[in-house]
Parts: structure tokens; sequence; C-alpha cells
């Protein structure tokens, strides 16, 4: 899978820059494989990260880009201690942490 | 023309080329020219139709996200004999009287109200896979253009001899299915003399939730420590070993319980006797206890096994991993424990909750005219009570891998707790509060 996106994200931007009905196909289809990427978050962090308020799970909805990403990195590194974090993040490449951490700073 | 007899003509195309042309289309950008501007793909142009049996995890993710991933332009139809929802995680807790069965209970409303999921109150009688139509008890019938189907586990009755006769009379409980029968199994642990033993017989895996049988026995002995400290939990398991996490469990048991709680591997139940309360193994000695909870060999659903989709062992069901579709009939999409697993994939809720999002986004796609996802991906948490107030984990990353056709675990992804802590009990509070409303509101 790593190895693949890069390559998707490239054409997608082409596609997209190219404004065409296949680009808008495409950009769809995108934009749905990184929900249903996300939504593997949802479990513990609630649906598209907003999580149910009282519970001791971090809300991503709407945190910062830089942020997410800065904890995503430290937890897969092990630089930040967890007790399940670092074996979920070392599941996805560093690129899809990265569109991971845009998701949820896009989301409310 | 339509953009479905472009690509996706299941008439026309074997699944393996279909594959194929998905892949290639994703990769390469390309080779979905009408897509977007055929709009949806439905049968005769209109709004197309999916419908879900089974409102458990993995059913109620499915129909939710079906509705999110496709922006509302799905129509979703939920079938579900039962008025509510009770969660089988956590429902150990019930039977050991640190929760009520109204905490692990839930109503499926905001899926109506919030989500636009039309609920049907009822059970399915037939499926007819190549109508496309599915016939509910009531006798309504019902179309679709896709059928998801979600019915768990049910039991394998005549592999242990006088177990469906004792069940029924209430005499000898698996509650295995929480409900009315957790409930029915707390009384019998109440209503058990102090000094006595409580037996959890477990059949060989595969079968439903592979850490539950060893979290209820933890917390079953949490229990007597508390108010019973004379009595005893005996683990009868017909595995060779502990099927999950064995490390933690045996050192939260030898360390909390000592000598109140004994393992014995190797244990096949093959048949019970209800009037004395015993349990006869096919080479070990036979075990009498007060109360005995005997868990029988699990097979698919009944509603997947009576459609003819149970093709592996005529026990699980076989399925394409990228879209959860049965090797048996097209359009027809089988998700949570009802299928035949791939490597390292437990059955277990919070994955069938996988499963379901994946089913979704895939069918999300092939009905909208969008080239389909070839890498999806799946998460799995386990989290299990050892003692009243401290849990440990197995977690896990899945990839599908488009060369073996299945999904593997991610190498270097995840693994179990170092050490039981009671941070992740609150952890676990935090997973089923966030997984009860990711499946239902």
């Amino acid at each position: 899978m790593k190895s693949v996106v890069p390559a998707l994200a490239l054409v997608v931007t082409f596609l997209c820059l190219s404004g065409t009905a296949w680009g808008q196909a495409s950009a769809q289809s995108q934009r749905l494989a990184l929900r249903s990427m996300a939504s593997g978050c949802a479990q513990c962090h609630g649906t598209d990260g907003r999580a149910v308020p009282g519970e001791a799970m971090v809300r991503l909805a709407g945190l910062p880009r830089q942020h997410l990403l800065t904890q995503l990195m430290a937890f897969r590194t092990g630089d930040r201690k967890a007790t399940i974090m670092h074996q979920i993040t070392r599941g996805y490449s560093e690129l899809q942490l990265e569109m991971l951490a845009d998701y949820f700073a896009g989301q409310k | 023309m339509n953009n479905r007899d472009f690509t996706f003509n299941p008439e026309a195309v074997s699944p393996a080329p279909r594959r194929r042309v998905l892949k290639a289309m994703a990769l390469a950008g390309a080779a979905w020219p009408l897509a977007s501007l055929t709009g949806c793909a439905s049968v005769g142009g209109k709004r197309p139709q999916v419908v879900v049996v089974g409102a458990g995890w993995g059913g109620s993710t499915a129909a939710k996200y079906l509705r999110l991933f496709s922006d509302q332009r799905i129509d979703v139809t939920l079938i579900e004999p039962n008025a509510a929802f009770v969660s089988c995680p956590i429902s150990n807790l019930v039977l050991s009287g640190k929760r009520q069965l109204a905490d692990i209970t839930m109503g499926y409303e905001q899926l109506v109200v919030k989500h636009g999921v039309r609920l049907i109150r009822g059970r399915v009688a037939s499926i007819d896979a190549t109508q496309r139509q599915l016939k509910l008890e009531d006798g309504q019938s019902l179309g679709y253009d896709k059928l998801v189907l979600a019915p768990g586990v049910d039991m394998m009755w005549n592999n242990v001899q006088g177990l469906q006769a004792a069940h029924a009379e209430g005499r000898i409980l698996h509650a295995w299915k929480a409900g009315a029968e957790t409930v029915a199994l707390r009384r019998q642990l109440e209503a058990m003399r102090d000094g006595g033993t409580y037996a959890i017989v477990i059949p060989e895996a595969p079968y439903r939730c592979p850490p539950g049988p060893y979290e209820r026995a933890s917390v079953v002995a949490a229990y007597f420590k508390r108010e019973k400290p004379r009595s005893k939990v005996l683990i009868l398991d017909g595995n060779p070993d502990v099927t999950s996490k064995g490390p933690l469990f045996k050192k939260a048991w030898a360390e909390f319980y000592g000598p109140m709680l004994e393992y014995r591997s190797q244990h096949k139940a093959v048949a019970v006797d209800a009037r004395s309360n015993t349990v006869k193994f096919e080479v070990q000695d036979d075990v009498r206890a007060d109360v005995l909870n005997v868990l029988p060999p699990m097979r698919a659903g009944d509603l997947v096994v009576k459609a003819g989709l149970a093709n592996a062992n005529a026990r699980w069901c076989h399925v394409d991993f990228l879209n959860f579709e049965s090797t048996v009939a097209r359009h027809v999409h089988v998700i949570g424990d009802s299928i035949q697993v791939a490597p390292g994939m437990p059955k277990s809720g919070h994955m069938a909750n996988s499963h379901a999002k994946v089913t979704a986004a895939a069918l999300t796609a092939e009905l909208l005219g969008l080239p389909a996802n070839a890498h999806p991906m799946l998460t799995n948490v386990c989290m299990s009570f050892v003692d009243d107030s401290h849990v440990i984990h197995v977690a896990s990353v899945h990839e599908y891998v488009p060369t073996q056709k299945t999904f593997r675990t991610v190498g270097g992804s995840g693994g179990v707790s170092d050490v039981r802590s009671d941070l992740e009990a609150v952890y676990t509070q935090g997973w089923a509060r966030n997984i009860w409303a990711d499946m239902l509101t």
C-alpha cells in the first residue's frame, strides 16, 4: 500500500487540476478512500474524530494538522509513551498519517 | 450507456479480471470515462437500494456508514428482529455485578432519525439471490441492488450431546449472545453457595471473541474473591492453550486468584448431563460444577447457512476481501463473525465494525459509479478485564494485499499490552462508549 499512495495522490492532483469529469470522479473516490481509512480511528475516537464527550479518548476533529501529525509520529517512533497508539500508528505509512492528520484537522 | 455495463457487469466479468480492472483504474486514474456522467448505477435508474440484515456490530455500522459514505445517495433498509442492541463486549461485567444490563443496552432510533436508515423489525425467511429479493417472515418482499448479511454466529448444538435441551430448560447457559441470558447466568452465580464451583467450557477455535471466555473467568473470579471467597473458577478449554493474550491472563490469574482459579487445557466437551450438572469430555474425566457455563462450538449464523453461503467447511462464509462479497452469490455481502477469516483476523465486534466500513465504502463506490479502493484497511482492538479494574489488550492493523487477495496484518504493527493496567480500564470504557456511538448514533 505504502508505495501506491504517492502515485494515487499524484494522479488525483493531476486530474483535479484538469477539471474534467474524470477528475471529479477521481477526487470523489479519493475522498471516499480517505474517509474509509479515517473510519478506522472512529472506534475509539468517534465518527469523523468526534469522540464521545467525557471519555478518555482525544477528540481528533478540528485539531491543528501539525499537532496531530507530531503526536502520531511521536507514537510511531516511540518518543511518546502509549498503551496502544504505538502499535496502531505503526500500521500506517508516514504519508498515510499525514493524510489522516489532514482529514481530522478538516473536521468540525 | 450505464457505467456498470462498462466496468462492473458481474455476469460478463469473472471476479479475478474484474479486480484487475479495478486495480488498474485506481492506479492509472483512467478507464472510468462515464462514471461521473451517468450518476447512480442502480437498477432501472432509481436510487440505489441496499438491504442490511442484522443490526449488531457489523450490520448497524454498515447501515450508518453506507448513508455517510454515499452522502445519503444510497437508500438503506436495516432488518433486525430485536427491539434494542445489547453489547457482548462489557457484558462479562454484568456477570461480575459491576454493570447492569441497562448499561449495555441501546436503541436504534438514531440510525433512523439522524441517518435516515429505514428500520424493519423482523426476520428474513428466504433470499433469492438471482432475483435480488428477500422475503421476511411476515410475508413482506424486498428488492435490493446489494444485500449485506451480518447474522453473527449460531451454535453447533449437535456437537455436545444434551446441551441444547439443557440450554432450553435454562439449566446450562452459554450467555454468548448478550441479553436476558446474561442476567440469567448472573442469577445462577448469585444463587451459588460460597464454596461452590463455576466452570466455563470453551470450544475449539474459531469461536466468537477469542479472549472473551478468559475475561469472563477472570471477572467471575474477581466477584468470588469479593463476595464468595471459598468458591472456585474452573476453565475447561477445548484448545491446547489460552487462545488470546495467554501470558498476560496467566500472570493475572496467578497473582490475583492463586488456587481459586484453575486452568485446564485439552478439554473438548462432548456431552452434558443437566441433572447432575456434569460435562463429559472426549478424553479427560467428567467434571461436575455448581454453575456450568458451556460455550457450544459456533458457526456462521443460521441465515447464511440456510441461504447456502457457508462454503468453508459448511461452517463459515468465504468472501472476496475487497468488498466482502460472498464467493457463492453475486451482490450478497457477508460481514462480521460469519465469515471465514483472513490470517490474524479475530471474530470480534471491533473487527465486524471494520468489515462494515470496508464494505460500505466498496458498495458506495460501486453503486455511485466511482473506482473502487484497491487497498482497504482494517483495525482491531480487543480489551479484556482481568479483575474489576485492570485491563489487557491486543491490537492489530490489517491491509488488503492484492497479490494474495486477502488481508494481512501490517508488519511491525499491533501487539498486546506490556502490562495490565487500570489506565487501560479507563480506555476500555472510552472504547465501548465510542464504538457504540460509532455504530448506533
